[in-house]
């Protein structure tokens, strides 16, 4: 496969856009699903920034730590939904301004 | 203007407008679906920086398996409109515009103008890197201990998942 000749700080200007974009979502959001995909959508600019990297230093270090962060975004969702899951049982609300049963 | 300078400024502007009109969409079914836009564009990024196994991993696990488990979540739940829930809060809106705005002229301060012109190219030996076969063998030699603490991960996960998912907790 040949080599494209895009510049990397390309792919990172987009990267820190995109992860501003996330981080304004899971401020302004209140459906708490929606914040989750936020976080989603930040952990995915942070790869496009790893496999950047990893295609600038030519070794896949970075590209195994961007499989490593999948395998831990999958677990991380699957847990936080079932959790999202038992707090609708719990409020009938997925808003996230009303949960504050971890408040003491 | 090459052909793949074209193609990578169209991806990204389809990869920021959807995440955009993610964050600004009220209907969160139509969120996912944004979403799942951006992780496509995001693998076709991958593919320009050659990372093979990457993107199609990204394609069929997070826009395959992540997003179905959403979209089940969200089916499963029956939202309607976000308008249903709480009084918009303006001030909260516009710290976060702000707070947003900040951090994407840190983060461009931080790399500073004379890197951002300067045109550093993908390494030439990046070629061929993201195959499976050299992420296979990278990721069973130096990094078994990793991957298999990662099944661990996963199967901790699917246990908590079930337990939290069956009980009912008052």
């Amino acid at each position: 496969m040949s080599i494209s000749n895009i510049p990397i700080p390309y792919y990172l200007a987009l990267s820190a856009v995109l992860f501003t974009i996330g981080m304004v979502g899971v401020l302004t959001r209140r459906n708490v699903i929606v914040v989750f995909m936020c976080i989603e959508l930040m952990l995915n600019s942070v790869n496009l920034t790893l496999v950047a990297f990893s295609a600038f230093h030519g070794n896949t270090t970075g590209q195994i730590l961007v499989f490593f962060v999948m395998a831990v975004a999958a677990a991380e969702a699957s847990v936080g939904l079932a959790i999202i899951i038992t707090l609708f049982r719990n409020s009938r609300t997925v808003n996230i301004d009303e949960f504050n049963i971890m408040k003491w | 203007m090459s052909f793949e300078i074209i193609l990578f400024v169209l991806i990204s502007l389809a990869a920021v407008t959807s995440a955009a009109l993610m964050i600004l969409q009220r209907n969160p079914v139509k969120s996912v679906l944004l979403l799942i836009v951006n992780f496509f564009c995001l693998a076709i990024l991958y593919l320009l920086l050659s990372a093979q196994f990457i993107a199609i991993i990204q394609i069929i696990v997070y826009a395959g398996a992540i997003m179905v488990l959403f979209l089940f979540v969200i089916m499963l739940l029956n939202l309607g409109d976000e308008k249903l829930l709480a009084e918009e809060n303006i001030y909260k809106k516009r710290i976060a515009y702000i707070l947003g705005t900040a951090l994407l002229i840190e983060i461009f301060a931080g790399f500073g103008l004379p890197f951002m012109m300067s045109d550093i190219m993908v390494n030439p030996r990046a070629a061929d890197i993201g195959t499976i076969q050299t992420i296979g063998r990278s990721l069973f030699r130096e990094y078994l201990l990793p991957f298999e603490i990662t099944s661990i991960l996963l199967l901790a996960a699917m246990v908590g998942v079930i337990i939290l998912a069956k009980k009912k907790f008052q």
